[in-house]
């Protein structure tokens, strides 16, 4: 999606899970998919739900993957408008 | 692509102390370059996404630091930092979120790595809606609303006031808040707080912010459950056991300071918090610390602490003891805090044999309970192998079976290979320095 | 201290004493394990996790070959927990000359029984995606393994229990002496004495000639599907070969987790354990030049580790006739993962006076190594 300057009341608009949304602008993708009512984040090596839990960088419970690359600490990112995000939920990336 | 800066002090840290540390530093007429992993600066007290949302303090800090020509880099982790041989350079490099590689050579280092929270694992800890105290807070003030739902605060330590009126302020339904510490160890700290009539009023007015609610000492959380989210939360006192319906429950055990950055540079910690002289100098030259990493003590004593390493870091001859004289105050107010509140051994059986200990790899208590130390359990188990690398499952196993903290290694956080190569290129750079520190 | 006297003492608990334990107890001896440490948490505890064919020499072939067929035999207990996956090697040729060595190469494997295929660079890129364009060719070893060697180290050290081993950890063992070993005050006495001992060998064998060669390594998080094989450069052959001060060659490897390790390097440089960057650099960097997408791959952690290395690239199995009692089985380089299990059935044929499988003499301690050749 080709990115856009904030819409009106600051809300910016990501893909969550293939699902097109508008956030405020200035969340991270933690509350973000939060508010979406996400609630597996990520799957753990034996499959259990994961979501974040320190909020803060060190627990690595909240990764997801942001515009194609894995791994991405979701409590470290601020939205941005275009932004692609995939959570286990969403399939596409199956990297616990 | 890399960037190189030369810059006099590198503050790794943008909470409380970094800042503090930043502005002092560049008052000085050094140059300063601060780096954090976070979007915003503010650690995690000073939390925010528009600073009118801030305190007096906080704002006032923050504002002061826009004002200095600091270089603060955000969204940056830290992921190697070289030892200069006789070059005396420090080369720190730290890796940017969506790509690029920052490398920083400096002359002399201010660590402000703060602390996380301690969590001890208990059944269904890692059910979605399980989250710290702090780590709530985190949340909500990402932009996570907590409106409507039902909230069960628990666990330890001063987070607990402010959590609950905040979470309260924001329209929570915070259906119990409960401290493990007992009744008399809470009522005893507030006393000895008299001789700082401030704090004791801000905790009552914390306190009032959430009356409503059940504030239950003596009281810890022993099990969560749900299917594929938090359903209920099950709390214990010395008396009895009941259970809650709740959709997050808020659990956090103190906190620990993020000493690993400081121990791979070499310096020297004790009690797991850094080892720091009175200008807040470590057991490595020209390499200072300040805030939580040497020890928890609260957001004032980071700042003077902050103050006195920046200015140290710079050269400062003659540092106001006026700093020294706060720092020493609040010192003992934390040293008292520690006291108060001390664990309960029984949350080292919270853990049931088949509770994951290790949330990274999945690893539950009976896989590591006959093993004798942290190496043992990571190579035999996988504890601790995983992205986080210990940090979150190393205080539970130093709770569990008083196992320490293996060796600090590099990357000191996750990081592309390409990173690491750009990591080599630096330190061969700083031709004597090849070899990392031991730690 | 044990209350029965051991048969067999096996100084070291990393894979190489554990397989001789096993081994030694399968055979009716009480076993006696003993490790300053904890059990693989010495020189195994670094490595890498190859179970491959290697033909350095005819030699190393020979035992490889044996090994790996142990490993393939190898109860479900021990080839469970060690995660045992027969994910095969590809061997990249750079270059037409590379390229032109794999024929033959080809045809040495197949007088040894092993299946191999020469691949060409389109089906190299097929086998292996995240190889980059132009390389030469390949030769495919679908019969490699990768395991995770703690764990293996662990189930042996289990198996050699069942047959009654005692194993004494954290007991460190100051010197070997005509059948004993002395730990602190009390000297443990057994007819058969094996010093497993790995990288640190030599201190307790002064003339072993053993010397400590230094690897580094990196783990990435989990990406599933990156590499299907472990892919090792030709190039690596000759890194291992050549006692040079410092090499780097490509060996990049799958685990179970679906994570990458990234390897290797080889350093003569004592028992410095400290991560050099520049040399860590050079092997990220002829890594990347064979797999450019490992670059991406976010890292989580760096460490080193010391191969006991010889100077003919052998390791050494059999008695060692200057101490009555003693055995030797130590010096297995980058090998002594794959090479464990063989070497643990030569000893305990040699110790029990049997004609070996293979032939043992290559790997006499006492062949007569030249000092100094290091």
């Amino acid at each position: 999606m080709p990115p856009r300057p904030p819409g009106p009341a600051g809300l910016v608009t990501i893909s969550a899970d293939g699902r097109s949304v508008r956030v405020p602008s200035g969340v991270t993708v933690a509350a973000a998919l939060l508010e979406l009512g996400v609630a597996a984040f990520r799957r753990s090596v034996s499959g259990e739900p994961r979501a974040p839990l320190c909020g803060m960088g060190t627990c690595y419970e909240c990764r997801v993957t942001i515009d194609g690359a894995a791994h991405r600490r979701a409590c470290l990112v601020t939205v941005a408008d275009g932004m692609h995000v995939a959570t286990a939920a969403g399939g596409e990336e199956r990297q616990p | 692509m890399s960037a190189e800066t030369r810059a006099d002090i590198v503050v790794i840290g943008a909470g409380p102390a970094g800042i503090a540390a930043a502005v002092r530093a560049t008052e000085a007429n050094r140059r300063v370059v601060v780096l954090d992993e976070a979007p915003n600066v503010g650690g995690q007290i000073w939390r925010h996404r528009s600073v009118g949302t801030l305190g007096t303090d906080a704002r006032a800090w923050i504002d002061r630091l826009s004002r200095t020509n600091a270089d603060v880099r955000r969204g940056v982790a830290v992921v190697d930092v070289v030892m200069g041989g006789e070059s005396g350079d420090i080369t720190v490099v730290a890796e940017r979120h969506p790509g690029g590689v920052a490398v920083i050579r400096a002359s002399a280092l201010v660590i402000a790595t703060g602390a996380r929270e301690r969590f001890v694992p208990f059944p269904g800890w890692t059910l979605p809606g399980v989250t710290g105290i702090g780590g709530a807070q985190a949340l909500l003030k990402q932009g996570a609303t907590f409106r409507g739902k039902r909230v069960v605060i628990a666990g330890t330590g001063p987070l607990i006031l402010p959590v609950a009126a905040s979470l309260t302020d924001a329209g929570a339904r915070v259906m119990l808040v409960a401290d493990q510490a007992p009744f008399h160890a809470v009522r005893d700290f507030a006393i000895s707080l008299l001789a700082q009539p401030e704090t004791l009023l801000q905790a009552a007015m914390y306190r009032l912010a959430f009356l409503r609610t059940p504030y239950a000492m003596g009281t810890w959380v022993t099990a969560a459950s749900g299917s594929d989210r938090l359903t209920t939360v099950t709390v214990a006192n010395s008396r009895t056991t009941w259970s809650l319906p709740c959709d997050f429950l808020a659990t956090g055990y103190g906190l620990v300071p993020n000493v690993d950055l400081a121990r791979f540079v070499g310096c020297t910690t004790a009690e797991g918090a850094v080892v720091v002289d009175e200008r807040q100098g470590t057991s490595v030259p020209r390499v200072f610390a300040a805030g939580e990493v040497t020890g928890v003590g609260g957001v004032a004593l980071a700042v003077a602490e902050g103050e006195i390493a920046g200015a140290a870091a710079a050269g400062v001859a003659r540092i106001d003891p006026s700093l020294g004289r706060r720092r020493q105050a609040l010192r003992v107010v934390a040293r008292r805090m520690e006291r108060a509140f001390a664990l309960r051994p029984e949350l080292r059986s919270l853990a049931r044999d088949d509770t994951i200990i290790c949330r990274c790899e999945d690893v539950r208590r009976a896989a590591i309970a006959s093993l004798s130390d942290s190496r043992q359990a990571k190579l035999y188990a996988r504890a601790g192998m995983g992205a986080c690398q210990g940090r979150v499952c190393g205080p539970a196993l130093e709770l569990l079976f008083g196992w320490q903290p293996g060796t600090v290694r590099s990357p000191l956080e996750p990081a592309r290979l390409s990173t690491l190569s750009t990591a080599a290129l630096a330190g061969a750079a700083s031709s004597d320095a090849v070899h990392s520190a031991g730690s | 201290m044990t209350a029965r006297k051991a048969d067999a003492i096996v100084v070291g608990a990393g894979i190489v004493g554990a397989a001789c334990a096993a081994a030694l107890a399968r055979d009716g001896l009480r076993v006696l394990v003993i490790d300053a440490g904890g059990a693989a948490l010495g020189t195994t505890a670094a490595g890498m996790g190859h179970v491959v064919v290697m033909d350095d020499s005819p030699e190393q072939l020979a035992l490889t070959r044996y090994s790996r067929s142990l490993w393939r035999a190898q109860n479900d207990a021990v080839r469970v927990a060690s995660e045992l996956d027969w994910c095969g090697t590809v061997w990249v040729a750079e270059d037409e000359t590379q390229l032109d060595t794999l024929p033959a190469k080809q045809q040495l494997y197949r007088e040894h029984g092993i299946d191999t295929e020469v691949l060409d660079e389109t089906s190299l890129i097929e086998a292996e995606p995240q190889l980059r364009r132009g390389l030469a060719g390949g030769l495919l070893v679908p019969s490699d393994g990768v395991i995770y060697q703690p764990a293996a180290t662990i189930a042996l050290l289990a198996l050699a229990r069942t047959m009654g081993a005692e194993v004494l950890e954290r007991m460190p063992v100051e010197e070997i002496v005509p059948c004993g070993v002395r730990c602190g005050a009390d000297t443990l006495r057994a007819d058969v004495i094996v010093n497993a001992a790995g990288a640190a060998a030599a201190s307790l064998t002064p003339q072993l000639p053993v010397i400590p060669r230094k690897g580094h390594l990196v783990i990435t998080e989990r990406y599933p599907g990156f590499c299907r094989h472990q892919v090792a450069e030709l190039g690596y052959l000759a890194s291992a070969h050549v006692m040079t001060s410092e090499s780097v060659a490509c060996n990049v490897q799958p685990r179970s987790t679906g994570q990458v390790i990234v390897g290797s390097s080889r350093e003569l440089v004592g028992w410095d354990a400290s991560v050099n960057r520049r040399v860590l650099g050079k092997m990220i960097a002829r890594a990347c030049a064979f797999l450019p997408g490992l670059a991406d791959l976010t890292t989580v952690r760096t460490w080193t580790g010391f191969r006991p290395a010889t100077p003919d690239k052998l390791p050494l199995i059999g008695r060692w006739p200057e101490v009555p009692g003693l055995w030797i089985a130590a010096g297995h380089e980058g090998l002594g993962i794959t090479m464990a299990l063989g070497t643990a059935a030569l000893l305990a044929d040699l110790v029990a006076g049997r004609e070996p499988a293979i032939d043992a003499a290559p790997y006499a301690p006492d062949r007569g190594v030249a000092a100094g050749v290091h």
